[in-house]
């Protein structure tokens, strides 16, 4: 009891003298901007110390020239040493006074020098700026400072932290400064008590950086303190490995969504028509490539619609790789059915054709498509990360899955597919033209092969390779859940994509592969038509 | 046994036999009696070239025995090649000795390079080139009847077959890339030294090896050939062109697969023991699907079903790879994969299959005279 | 009948052709030769050191070519095939007569070719980053030896405090031994063995989840974490994908690559990974005369100006330069008499330095440490003070520890082994 009153005294005194500083300051604006010139002086070790020292001022007017550190776009004048917080203009630079904020003209670039940081300094930064901008009026401000808090564990923002959480009245906003106060009440040296229920507030918190944290006490503390937070982070290491599994599941999940969206048009033109459509994986290459082409447009014509280009994208790639499924039909296959070896080979060459061709436009390296800001990043459930990419090409996986059943259930021309590839003449004597509905399935099939290329585009490379990656993964999907059967390809991409996350941990993903590979070549001795096979006198034609 | 395979050999096999021993004839002397600054002298570059090229007639040929007589599409013969190869690797690894960069009397240099300590288990026996060219056929041979065996039994066939012989190559592949497996990794066995004590580089080794692929070559040809006109040949075909019939009748159609399966895996792999000491390196990429599907378009472009001209496919596309890939690079992949297409479309039995075809009209209209009647396609 | 037997006629006439060709070789030129895929998976990266080596050549033409000869590139395409790489070579040096090769990119390319190369001594440069191991006589290495990269990449990390040490790589020679390098050193640097956790990938690895998921648990342990990636190539795209998505910000796990440029991030958005690193012996943004002009001119020959520029050019850039004084120094392009002047020539490298080739055949480089910036350059945040020259034989390998590489005479013995002073590695 004593020693907490003691402790609280220290805080007041020092709160105190920290009252007296802060007023002092706008005085000496000068001073600050010379404090800032200063930034550019020395090696890193040097910069370090100045950030440091920035950030002692306590005056919010450092954060501008601090965010401009951190992002790299605080510049030196290469004349004169004076530093600026610039924003590009074209080719030049416009320069803003890191200290006023006043828009101080233009300058090339050539005649300006970046202060450069690394990730220390970067890190430095975020302490400092943790710091200072707990009383931002910006909720979000606040929240993202004690964060920064929480990883810098600096004990000189605890009195700082009090204030703040005394005034805070957001409710999550006020937990996350008080996992950061336990934070930096650790790498304090306030007595026994206070560190344990700071504790108690982390172990609360749990997730991998509260262990970490932890564990990292656990290393200098001593006695009852040691065995608190070593029980604290088993209690949260248990609590991860229960999820672990739950994780491990999802892992599971968004690689099967892949190998079904790499799977699905396979399907169609494989499962539905019986074309060994080796060139299947060029197809999703095309629609790849089609996301390309339209960011680029997009970024160099309506930057504005950077947001939306993946939804631009997804039609465009439809008709692209399904124009060019359906010239394939029309020009080589229609002449191949009945021969389906023979197709094989033919698509084979196809495939490498299309391949060339597109190394010989875009050139043989990577094309970088970029990612929409609503698809990335990553949210936490419990104590599992799921990230956005993932969890969206998961839900359209299924969104095509289902769109397809409905074509193929529900509308006439889907009911003229199923009758071709079930009878073909008779199909012809009912008077559907089974030539053009033949196209128009293949079309179809490497139409949605061109949408998969949309939603890989956003996880792999784009390159002329991609298609060749995902080819016998997507025939052994399409075969083990039972050719001719949509809700098969579901399951066995699935059950393959599973399978292999939860023998990745042990087997490593090497080995995991080949045993999911052997797996499959067992599996197919035991039911050769797959696990959904069609039954009836049709199949076995 | 020589009596039937003299009844059983056409005039086309004659030219054939007669082909590769002057193909064996012309290289070696050229190489090896012409003197250097000749304009008629064959470099060692060309000899390798051609040695290269035989082995992957074999291997054509191996191929051409399932697909073409028993219609087992195998979308995974690289693999038994590649078996083959690494058997004749490890053996050529053994003979490098105290010669590697390491100088390690035992180890292989990968092995000294990742701290390997003693040699694992399955490389005993290779320092003899005995019980490694016994190795090159078995082990190709036992993974072949394994997985025929299961295959077969379990009544996979067409499509399916060819998918998970493209699956097994695959797992193939990505087993040997683990430099944990002992193999070498993605460096695969290379800088070879020795093979029965010859020096590899050496001019009268390379035409020795090349010599070796045409006689063996020449072997597995004639071996085909007894196969498929015999009467197990006959009983083959009936598999091919109707399985459930040939069952029907009482025969034992997975028996009859598997032994030919079986056989054309061996086959295949000493086709790949020949390859390896020729190119001078194995190495995992040998089980890329990929290039067993271009095997399997060798046997087509040359005309399937005939021996002879999966052999001839082999050289040509092979050949024309290799002038293709010096004089036009870009166009290469083009060119292949225009082949493909027009094959399958405009040449559904080959270049032996249409030579056929032609010979035959012209013995018809001179037989029958001018007005012959429409022939049936078949 | 007749016709097949046309057609196998017709087959030895390629190789006819092709002889023919080895026969008309005149002598008005000095042919190089350029070995790189352009199909194939490796086409993405070795395209452009093709590209690179032409312009090299036609600009050393206009400055009137070598000995009063011009120059003349003799390109072929070994596919991405490693048998294809040695048939190719052999073709480049006895059928076309070229004088010297520029090529290949992976070691297994480079293993493939080094018997063609010895048997009919010629000169091969070759120009990436490589495990080291290895010297021979024929082949000159512009390419960072593991000492020349890792060594210093790791150092840096030290300094900044990291304790906790991700090994990640691609499964293949390359990572292979480098991570067992780094092992070895940072076990010597008082690293403890639970703080080091090694993965290895197959190529073109696409499902990161697992393992990035397993970096970040590895890096809550409470000490400072960095991940050193030997991850090679296409895997790298779907791999930075991962770390971004995953939060894994450089500021907390850094990831350290060696095979990883520019060119490489020309396929990425960078803006989440600023501040993840980079050594190389080059960076497209070093501030040099020398570098602007080669940029300069790199994108008017490519008509391109987005193209890039990266370490393997710069390695060509040394090299063709190398081979080019050591010709007028010999006074002939004989492979013999080129081999023994290339040794201790000095040429300018484009970070505003000299290289200089040594006895082991490795050349002495800067080395530099660079940072992703959003823009998908590197900023350099660190570099050695002065050269580091190439060590041919790693000094943290038990295998390796004792041998040296000199080819001057009267060594001239790649693996000279110091303990039992005799050329041959370790003996017995």
């Amino acid at each position: 009891m004593n020693t907490t009153f003691k402790s609280h005294a220290s805080l007041l005194l020092f709160l105190f003298s920290l009252f007296l500083f802060v007023p002092a300051a706008p005085a000496h604006a000068d001073e600050l901007t010379d404090q800032i010139n200063k930034l550019a002086e020395g090696g890193f070790n040097d910069r370090q110390k100045m950030i440091e020292a920035l950030a002692a001022t306590g005056d919010s007017r450092v954060v501008p020239a601090l965010e401009a550190l951190g992002d790299g776009m605080l510049y030196q004048q290469k004349l004169g040493g004076k530093v600026f917080i610039v924003e590009r203009a074209g080719s030049d630079f416009k320069l803003i006074d890191p200290v006023t904020l006043e828009d101080a003209g233009k300058m090339p670039k050539s005649a300006l020098e970046k202060i450069k940081v690394n990730n220390r300094l970067r890190r430095t930064v975020r302490d400092a700026l943790g710091g200072l901008q707990l009383n931002s009026k910006n909720a979000a401000d606040r929240l993202a400072a004690a964060g920064a808090v929480f990883q810098s564990r600096d004990p000189e923002a605890i009195p700082l932290l009090d204030a703040a959480i005394a005034k805070e009245t957001k409710a999550d906003v006020k937990k996350v400064m008080l996992e950061a106060r336990a934070a930096a009440v650790l790498s304090s040296d306030l007595d026994e008590n206070a560190k344990l229920e700071a504790i108690k507030v982390i172990e609360e918190r749990s997730g991998r950086d509260s262990r970490s944290l932890l564990l990292n006490f656990a290393n200098t503390a001593e006695g009852k303190l040691k065995t608190a937070a070593d029980e604290s982070a088993g209690i949260i290491e248990r609590s991860l490995a229960a999820w672990a599994g739950v994780q491990n599941v999802w892992y599971g999940l968004s690689l099967g969504s892949v190998l079904l969206l790499a799977a699905i048009g396979l399907a169609i033109t494989f499962g539905v028509m019986g074309v060994i459509n080796m060139a299947h994986g060029e197809m999703v290459m095309l629609g790849a490539y089609t996301t390309f082409v339209v960011q680029d447009v997009i970024r160099t014509s309506y930057p504005q619609l950077f947001e939306v280009s993946l939804l631009i994208s997804i039609p465009l790639a439809f008709l692209v790789a399904g124009a060019v499924g359906v010239a394939i039909e029309r020009g080589i296959i229609r002449w191949l059915y009945g021969r389906p070896l023979e197709t094989l080979l033919a698509t084979w060459g196809i495939s490498l054709a299309l391949q060339q061709t597109v190394r010989s436009i875009f050139g043989p390296t990577n094309q970088e498509v970029g990612t929409p800001d609503f698809m990335s990043g990553a949210f936490e459930i419990g104590q599992m990360t799921i990230t956005y990419n993932r969890l969206y090409i998961l839900v359209f996986a299924l969104v095509v899955l289902a769109a397809l059943m409905l074509v193929m259930k529900r509308t006439p021309y889907g009911l003229q597919m199923r009758a071709v590839t079930q009878n073909r003449s008779m199909a012809g004597a009912m008077g559907i033209r089974t030539d053009w509905v033949d196209a128009l399935t293949f079309g179809l099939g490497s139409g949605i092969a061109g949408i998969a290329g949309v939603a890989l585009s956003q996880i792999d490379n784009v390159s002329p390779n991609l298609g060749q990656s995902y080819i016998i993964d997507s025939f052994m999907v399409v075969v083990f859940g039972g050719v001719g059967n949509l809700w098969g390809t579901l399951v066995g991409a699935m059950t393959l994509g599973v399978a292999n996350k939860f023998l990745e941990p042990y087997a490593g993903a090497v080995l995991g592969k080949i045993v999911v590979l052997v797996f499959i070549i067992l599996f197919i001795q035991k039911k050769p038509r797959g696990m959904f096979a069609l039954k009836g006198r049709a199949v076995e034609a | 046994m020589t009596n039937f395979i003299a009844g059983a050999l056409g005039i086309r096999s004659y030219v054939f036999i007669a082909v590769i021993a002057a193909i064996i004839f012309v290289v070696g002397f050229l190489n090896l009696a012409v003197p250097e600054t000749s304009s008629f002298y064959m470099s060692s570059y060309v000899v390798s070239l051609f040695g290269k090229y035989l082995c992957y007639a074999m291997l054509a040929l191996a191929i051409d025995l399932v697909w073409g007589f028993c219609g087992v599409l195998s979308l995974g013969h690289g693999a038994f090649f590649a078996l083959g190869g690494y058997a004749m690797g490890m053996y050529l690894m053994r003979q490098i000795g105290t010669r590697g960069v390491y100088g390690h009397p035992e180890l292989p240099d990968f092995m000294v390079f990742l701290n390997w300590k003693e040699l694992p288990w399955y490389w005993y026996g290779f320092d003899m080139f005995w019980f490694a060219a016994l190795m090159a056929v078995l082990v190709p041979g036992l993974l072949a009847f394994a997985f025929g065996w299961f295959a077969f039994r379990s009544r996979v066939t067409g499509v399916y077959l060819s998918i998970i012989t493209q699956a097994m190559t695959f797992a193939l592949l990505l087993a040997f890339f683990r430099n944990d497996m002992g193999f070498g990794g993605n460096n695969g066995l290379t800088d070879f030294k020795d093979i029965l004590g010859f020096d590899v580089q050496s001019d009268t080794t390379r035409v020795g090896l090349f010599a070796a692929s045409g006689i063996a070559l020449v072997a597995a040809y004639l071996l085909a050939q007894a196969i498929v006109t015999s009467k197990l040949g006959k009983i083959l075909i009936g598999v091919r062109d109707a399985e459930a019939r040939t069952r029907f009748l009482g025969y034992r159609v997975e028996h009859y697969k598997l032994f030919v399966w079986t056989l054309s895996a061996m086959i295949a792999g000493v086709a790949g023991a020949l390859y390896v000491p020729q190119v001078g390196i194995i190495n995992p990429s040998e089980f890329a699907p990929a290039n067993s599907i271009e095997a399997v378009i060798w046997v087509a472009v040359g005309g399937r079903g005939t021996l002879v001209g999966a052999a001839l496919g082999a050289v040509l596309v092979n050949g024309a790879k290799t002038v293709f890939t010096g004089v036009l690079p870009e166009v290469w992949l083009f060119a292949l994969g225009a082949l493909f297409i027009a094959v399958t479309l405009f040449l559904p039995k080959g270049i032996l299959g249409l030579a056929n075809q032609i010979m035959n009209k012209r013995r018809e209209r001179q037989a029958t005279g001018a007005s012959a009647q429409p022939q049936e396609a078949d | 009948m007749r016709s097949y037997l046309k057609t196998l006629l017709g087959a030895t006439a390629i190789a006819g052709v092709t002889l023919a060709g080895a026969t008309a070789h005149a002598a008005e030129t000095i042919k190089v030769g350029i070995l790189h895929s352009l199909s194939g998976t490796m086409a993405i990266s070795e395209t452009t050191l093709k590209d690179v080596m032409l312009m090299l050549i036609e600009e050393q033409n206009k400055k009137g070519g070598v000995l009063g000869k011009k120059l003349e590139a003799v390109v072929v395409d070994p596919a991405s095939n490693w048998p294809l790489f040695a048939e190719k070579a052999r073709e480049l040096i006895s059928v076309n007569k070229v004088d010297v090769v520029f090529g290949c990119w992976t070691s297994v390319s480079r293993k493939s070719v080094l018997p063609v190369f010895e048997e009919l001594n010629s000169i091969l440069f070759y120009p990436v980053q490589y495990e080291g191991e290895e010297s021979q006589k024929n082949v000159f290495y512009t390419g960072a030896a593991p000492n020349q990269q890792a060594i210093p990449a790791v150092d840096y990390l030290m300094n900044e405090g990291v304790k906790r040490w991700v090994l990640a790589g691609t499964d293949y020679v390359y990572p292979r031994t480098t991570n067992k390098i780094l092992e070895a050193y940072l076990k010597g640097n008082g690293v403890a063995a639970d703080d080091i956790m090694i993965n290895y990938t197959p190529f073109g690895h696409s499902d990161w989840q697992t393992i990035v998921s397993d970096i970040k648990k590895f890096g809550s342990a409470g000490k400072k974490t960095a991940v050193v990636s030997t991850i090679n190539g296409d895997a790298n795209v779907p791999f930075y994908k991962e770390l971004g998505n995953q939060g894994i910000k450089a500021e907390d796990i850094p990831v350290v690559a060696f095979s990883v440029g520019e060119e490489e991030l020309a396929g990425l958005d960078t803006a989440p990974l600023v501040g993840h690193l980079a050594a190389w012996n080059y960076f497209q943004s070093v501030d040099s005369p020398e570098n602007a002009e080669f940029i300069k001119t790199w994108k008017a020959f490519t008509k391109n100006p987005k193209r890039v520029t990266n370490d393997p050019m710069e390695a060509h850039y040394i090299g063709f330069n190398m081979w080019v004084k050591a010709v007028e120094i010999a006074g002939t392009t004989a492979s013999d008499a080129v081999i023994d002047s290339l040794i201790g020539v000095t040429v300018p490298n484009l970070t505003g330095g000299y290289s200089a080739m040594m006895p082991n055949h490795h050349i002495t480089k800067p080395v530099l440490i660079g940072e992703v910036q959003a823009d998908g350059q590197f900023e350099t945040v660190s570099s050695t003070p002065g050269l580091v020259p190439g060590d041919a034989w790693s000094d943290f390998l038990p295998g390796s520890k004792d041998l040296i590489s000199d080819w001057r005479a009267p060594l001239s013995c790649g693996n000279f082994n110091t303990k039992t002073g005799k050329c041959g590695g370790q003996g017995s």
